[in-house]
């Protein structure tokens, strides 16, 4: 079963532990200057940003189909069984198509580096696999980002926008968004209004799927267009052949 | 003339000078320091114009091969070594294009041992590799003919129904698939260029190109290097030229057509200013001076019609790379003068090596033996050249 992380934007209360949690967790910088930037970046894997007093969290939202993983040409990115989406460093070299490719443009990359490296969530694979929930569901004082399965969470989060209708939109982002993703969204407001894509605008096919479709059909194309290609060379450079027999049969026979 | 090269030295040297800075930059300060790119704009000067619009620029190789070769168009073989030569050095400077922009270049042979073919960038990597390959044989005979190796020419000549398949098969695949690195963003590029038809609409402007730059670089170089301009080759090119065109715009049509966007391509925004530049240099101007008889019978206008579908074709790749995700982002990219420099240098090489090959390598028919003949045997009993008679001419 794949695990997912719930994050409730409803009973956030804005304490930004989860950022500093993620940082130790990835080794990164953090201090009060790093905790004032409001955006993400190479060294800020997720974010909380508050507008109007409520709070809002963002970070990969490691896509079940993950545009990422599919236009990598090097395979750097792969989703495990167990839901991250994760990345092997060693691979990389530095096309950025990942990031020109994500819908939710998580991959941020480390732009004053000779060697650089693509950066993002890649939900403490470590720590899953250890039987623990992620560093950031793990520090959370509210519980509003949760570690479970995903079929779990999602349960869970309709039952509290079903208890609490006057609380909640009644929807989950990321339940069907771009084909479903691994984090899913509660919130009493529009995600959009904190950067989200929006749902109507990102659809909910799988990213992968847009390029899959041509794709697919190279295997077919390359011996079909060879043949064609073949049989136009064949038959143009034929008449060539046939009208030289003939001139010196013409030829041979004035003779 | 003496004046006139000098000042084209200097400036090569200039261009030349800047860019080693910038490579210098680029190599011990980072991308970061050399360019404008961003998080929000991870793809530049460098992906728009020296890989989109250097792959299509190169475009001519296939093309007239494709037409000499495959179709057996024989009037057009005046054409074919200037273009494999344009398209051998297009490709090679789109692979140092390449070592600039890719953040970890020294890795870029990954691509052979981590295959991943779902990616489309996997995809032209793996062609452009091979494609530069194929075209390394078919501008072998130049090389092999200066010091009279006949032996390996003959391999070659073995060899070449192969090549030439083999070469039309990746250009169609990389061509096309170009456009197909940009449709996994449907959410982020703007409308007006974001279609299902981007990989039809890559081919058939690569092919348009490929003919422009074709009687581009044959009246350069007639200039240039004082040599006898073929004018029936370049009026076929350009009544070619003209088809592709129309073809191109057909598509277009069609495009904005099914898709409804005819009435938003009218109303004047950001986006529709850009598109209207494109869609003018690309075909309004070019169909226009082509659709005169006049025009496609004289050099220069020839000349001119192919400089302003190349620059438009320019134009709607950068919008592509470029324009079309400026609103998504909410900022504009404009390329550091680092970047510009990088680029101009890999232009000026083009230009210094093409040169130097022209000087050097039997490129052009010799003067005395020039197309004449060629051209009468048109009219008389078709004369029948043996298969690959002039292979690797």
């Amino acid at each position: 079963m794949s695990k997912a992380l719930l994050y409730d934007a409803t009973m956030c209360i804005g304490c930004k532990q989860c950022e500093g949690a993620c940082a130790q967790q990835n080794k990164l910088p953090y201090d009060d200057k790093v905790a004032a930037e409001s955006v993400q970046s190479a060294h800020k894997y997720t974010v909380v940003m508050t507008k109007d007093d409520k709070f809002m969290r963002r970070l990969c939202m490691h896509c079940e189909h993950p545009a990422c993983a599919s236009v990598c040409p090097v395979g750097a990115f792969h989703k495990t069984a167990a839901g991250p989406v994760v990345y092997d460093v060693w691979k990389c070299i530095g096309c950025r198509y990942c990031m020109v490719a994500c819908a939710f443009n998580q991959p941020k990359y480390e732009w004053q580096s000779l060697n650089p490296r693509v950066r993002k969530c890649i939900m403490c694979p470590d720590r899953i696999a250890a039987g623990k929930p992620t560093a950031c569901a793990e520090i959370c004082p509210t519980g509003a980002t949760k570690f479970g399965e995903r079929d779990d969470l999602i349960k869970e989060a309709q039952d509290r926008i079903s208890q609490n209708p006057s609380t909640y939109l009644p929807r989950i982002y990321g339940l069907h968004e771009v084909g479903g993703t691994s984090v899913l969204i509660l919130s009493g407001v529009n995600v959009e209004d904190y950067g989200y894509p929006a749902s109507a605008r990102i659809g909910e096919t799988p990213m992968p799927e847009y390029t899959g479709r041509v794709m697919e059909k190279i295997p077919d194309f390359i011996p079909v267009w060879s043949l064609v290609l073949g049989g136009i060379y064949w038959v143009s450079h034929r008449r060539d052949e046939v009208a030289a027999a003939e001139a010196e049969q013409k030829n041979g026979s004035a003779r | 003339m003496k004046i006139k090269l000098t000042f084209w030295k200097i400036v090569f040297l200039v261009i030349m000078g800047l860019g080693l800075y910038s490579t210098f930059v680029r190599y011990f300060y980072g991308l970061g320091a050399i360019s404008n790119m961003t998080d929000q704009f991870p793809w530049g000067l460098w992906i728009g114009f020296d890989c989109l619009c250097g792959v299509m620029l190169a475009a001519g190789g296939f093309c007239i091969v494709g037409a000499v070769y495959l179709f057996n168009v024989e009037r057009l073989h005046s054409v074919v070594r200037p273009a494999v030569l344009t398209a051998f050095l297009g490709y090679l400077l789109f692979i140092v294009g390449l070592l600039f922009d890719l953040g970890r270049p020294w890795y870029i042979w990954h691509q052979l041992i981590y295959m991943n073919p779902h990616s489309v960038m996997f995809e032209v990597g793996m062609c452009v590799m091979a494609y530069t390959t194929v075209l390394f044989f078919e501008f072998l005979p130049n090389v092999l003919e200066k010091f009279n190796l006949t032996t390996p020419i003959k391999w070659i000549k073995k060899i070449y129904p192969v090549l030439i398949i083999l070469g039309i098969l990746l250009s169609t695949l990389h061509q096309s698939s170009l456009g197909s690195l940009y449709l996994i963003m449907p959410s982020k590029l703007h409308p007006f260029w974001y279609t299902p038809a981007l990989p039809f609409l890559f081919f058939g402007s690569a092919i348009a190109v490929g003919l422009a730059m074709t009687i581009f670089e044959s009246t350069q170089s007639a200039k240039a290097f004082g040599r006898h301009l073929e004018l029936p080759v370049l009026v076929e090119l350009g009544g070619a030229l003209l088809v592709a065109l129309w073809v191109n715009a057909l598509l277009r049509f069609e495009d904005y057509f099914h898709r409804g966007m005819l009435g938003q391509i009218v109303k004047p925004s950001y986006e529709a200013y850009f598109l209207w530049l494109e869609l003018a240099l690309a075909f309004v101007i070019p169909i226009t001076m082509l659709s005169f008889k006049k025009v496609r019978l004289s050099p220069q206008g020839l000349y001119l019609a192919s400089i302003f579908t190349v620059l438009g074709f320019i134009t709607n790749r950068l919008n592509i790379a470029l324009t079309g995700f400026e609103t998504y982002v909410g900022h504009h990219y404009l390329p550091k003068w680092t970047e510009f420099s990088v680029t101009l240098m890999i232009i000026a090489m083009g230009f210094a090596l093409f040169g130097v090959a022209v000087k050097y390598l039997p490129i052009f028919p010799e003067e005395e033996h020039a197309v004449q003949p060629r051209l009468q045997t048109e009219t008389g009993p078709v004369v029948a050249t043996p298969v690959l008679g002039h292979a690797g001419d």
